[in-house]
């Protein structure tokens, strides 16, 4: 700006030209101003996620269809900040996919979807989401097979996750504390050093967990957390769960109604895309159209 | 593989394992060292004389270790398939070719002192602008770098942006270098054509002819590849390393995790695509020829095929590999060439049947076998 008024009050030729590089010379200085960091080097604070209203998700209206069958069909669904929440529903009911649309995996035809009331999700990377804060638990265990069970947490722990922070990262004293502690909540720590290929299904599933945990996201999202583990580790597991409530939002599916039973503040039921019931664990059982669809195939 | 508790304090130490580089800098320094004094020192009649045909060898040998590394750091860690590696190691090959096209001065044939011999041939009039400042060595060696390396930045940042990956991407790395050696084929481009660039006669005023030269180039190129075993180790040992092998085997759990997964393989990919440059420009002065061939497919299928005999995802595995796989070729192609492509073929299927993890899987697993 100063460098164009410059040049429009001097009457000289060569003036302009004397300015214009006085002006590139005065940007350069300004460029490299040793009190100044450039703008591409600071790290971006993450948006702050809103939940002046006590809610952390929002989902609204959401349609998603595969060649004609409704994945999800105008689904609402809300989740209060430091909830535990259980979604049931049968297969293809749209469990998975909403989970899908959530962390960016798969896009929806129709709906919004608000982390807080001010953070779009939808069109944002996975990666992106994840670093907002949202972590996810697959339904098969999916564990990094080929590296030790400590390197599977360090991986998964929160820290700048660009290039070369990662290239020059070292575990600070506290950080080993941490992955040290998260090993003894989630009982491998015999197993630190060994290859998480080389661990149980049940050990494998109990990894992934530890892996949310050292990653510290505000919502958690939780596919059948306890298929393939023994009573006594589900019991465990819904221990865990239970705690993580409140400091952390939870949303878990499961399929073993025992364990949603033994966990469950408020249950969504799913059914065909959309919501069918919501409330606690005895009014969503005494529900007429949940005994129909869902529970009245079982009982 | 046994399951004791590690006390506190050892976890740090946890991910130095893999620490091979000064065995492997050991064997290199000491073998290219012995056959250089070999060379300079020793009488030619003594049983101990390495001929500078020998060192030329092992030189061209060296440069195609450089190579296999290259593809070892992308498909043997990351696990992507790159069947065009051979494109970035004749980039790297022409670069430093026209350097030295242009050191050859009013020595050629025709003894035109601004334009190279096949240029005069074609009754070009003057020196393509491409070609102007390729008589500087530092303009020379940054091309080197630069064109090889954002070749594989535009490459790598459209195909893994759209997550290509597979078969898929393993394809179109094949269409790159096939196209580029259309391309290179092709007088018009300014390249040799056909033939290439060759007769050249001395590289930053030494002659490329002379044992001194030779000795040197062959050092050079030994000091190339320990340095690339070095940050390579590095870069996989580190966390970044750690990332680029759980993209191989769970990628979408790394996105789930909060990682651009796409920016660390195009990352890798132009780090490995500067070394496969960095080897072809060392291979050129010694071979002293660089031609469209270079870029044939069947090259680049070539170098995956030395890494996965050595044995990949291990560094060394695909330099050994590479080194073997070259010196039987030598010997094979003296002895009986049309068979040579046969035993090549019948290796690669015996060494993925039988040891999946390459020669090293083999030494591994013996020494595996007398710890326990």
């Amino acid at each position: 700006m100063t460098m164009s008024k410059r040049g429009v009050a001097t009457d000289s030729q060569n003036a302009p030209e004397a300015n214009k590089a006085a002006g590139m010379k005065h940007n350069l200085r300004e460029a490299f101003r040793r009190d100044r960091v450039w703008p591409w080097l600071i790290d971006e604070p993450q948006p702050e996620i809103n939940v002046a209203h006590q809610y952390i998700l929002y989902v609204e209206s959401l349609t998603l269809s595969f060649d004609g069958f409704k994945a999800l069909n105008d689904l609402n669904l809300y989740i209060r900040d430091g909830e535990l929440r259980c979604l049931i529903g049968a297969n293809g009911a749209g469990k998975t996919t909403l989970m899908d649309v959530i962390t960016g995996k798969t896009r929806p035809d129709v709906g919004t979807v608000y982390f807080g009331q001010t953070i779009d999700l939808l069109g944002r990377s996975e990666a992106d989401i994840a670093q907002l804060g949202i972590g996810r638990k697959f339904q098969k265990p999916s564990v990094f097979e080929a590296q030790s069970v400590f390197a599977n947490l360090e991986l998964a722990m929160q820290a700048n996750k660009r290039l070369l922070p990662t290239l020059l990262a070292r575990l600070s004293g506290e950080q080993i504390d941490r992955i040290d502690e998260i090993l003894g909540i989630i009982g491998l720590r015999e197993q630190g050093r060994m290859l998480a290929g080389a661990l149980s299904h049940g050990q494998k599933q109990w990894l992934e967990i530890g892996m949310l945990l050292v990653a510290n996201p505000r919502l958690l999202l939780i596919d059948e957390p306890v298929a393939g583990m023994t009573a006594q580790e589900a019991e465990h597991t819904a221990e865990l769960l239970k705690t993580l409530a409140g400091d952390h939002t939870v949303v878990v599916v499961e399929h073993d109604m025992e364990f949603v039973r033994s966990i469950a503040q408020t249950v969504t039921v799913l059914h065909q895309g959309s919501v069918l019931a919501e409330g606690s664990m005895a009014e969503v059982q005494n529900n007429q159209d949940v005994i129909e669809v869902y529970l009245g195939e079982e009982q | 593989m046994s399951s004791t508790s590690i006390p506190a304090g050892q976890i740090s130490t946890l991910h130095a394992i893999r620490n091979k580089a000064p065995l492997f800098l050991a064997i290199l320094f000491g073998a290219t060292l012995y056959a250089s004094v070999c060379n300079l020192y020793v009488p030619q009649g003594s049983v101990f004389y390495v001929s500078t045909y020998t060192i030329t060898l092992l030189g061209k040998y060296l440069c195609y270790a450089l190579l296999a590394l290259s593809v070892d750091v992308i498909w043997g860690y990351c696990g992507i398939l790159s069947l065009g590696h051979g494109a970035f190691f004749a980039l790297g090959g022409y670069g430093m070719g026209m350097y030295l096209m242009r050191q050859i001065g009013d020595r050629g044939v025709y003894g035109n002192p601004e334009l190279p011999d096949f240029m005069v041939f074609l009754n070009w009039p003057e020196l393509p602008w491409y070609w102007a400042a390729f008589d500087q060595f530092w303009f020379s060696a940054l091309m080197i770098l630069f064109v090889p390396g954002s070749l594989a930045f535009v490459f790598g940042w459209l195909a893994f942006r759209s997550r290509v990956t597979g078969v898929y991407l393993a394809i179109m790395t094949q269409a790159l270098t096939y196209a580029l050696m259309l391309a290179f084929f092709r007088n018009e481009m300014g390249f040799g054509g056909n033939n290439g660039l060759t007769d050249f006669k001395d590289i930053l005023g030494y002659n490329l002819q002379a044992d001194n030269t030779r000795v040197v180039l062959f050092l050079l190129t030994a000091l190339a590849l320990a340095l690339a075993y070095v940050a390579s180790e590095l870069i996989m040992n580190s966390k970044f390393g750690r990332v680029i092998i759980g993209i191989r085997d769970a990628e979408d759990r790394l996105r789930f995790l909060g990682y651009r997964t796409d920016l660390y393989k195009v990352a890798l990919f132009v780090y490995s695509a500067l070394l496969a440059g960095i080897a072809g420009a060392l291979y050129v002065p010694q071979v002293g020829i660089i031609n469209p061939g270079e870029f044939s497919p069947l090259n680049s299928i070539e170098i995956v095929i030395w890494v996965a005999i050595g044995g990949r995802g291990t560094l060394y595995g695909a330099v050994i590999g590479a080194l073997i796989v070259n010196y039987a070729k030598t010997k094979f192609t003296a002895i009986l060439p049309e068979v040579w492509l046969f035993a090549l073929g019948a290796l690669f299927v015996a060494v993925t049947i039988f040891l999946p993890n390459g020669l090293v899987g083999l030494f591994k697993r013996r020494s595996q076998g007398k710890l326990s």
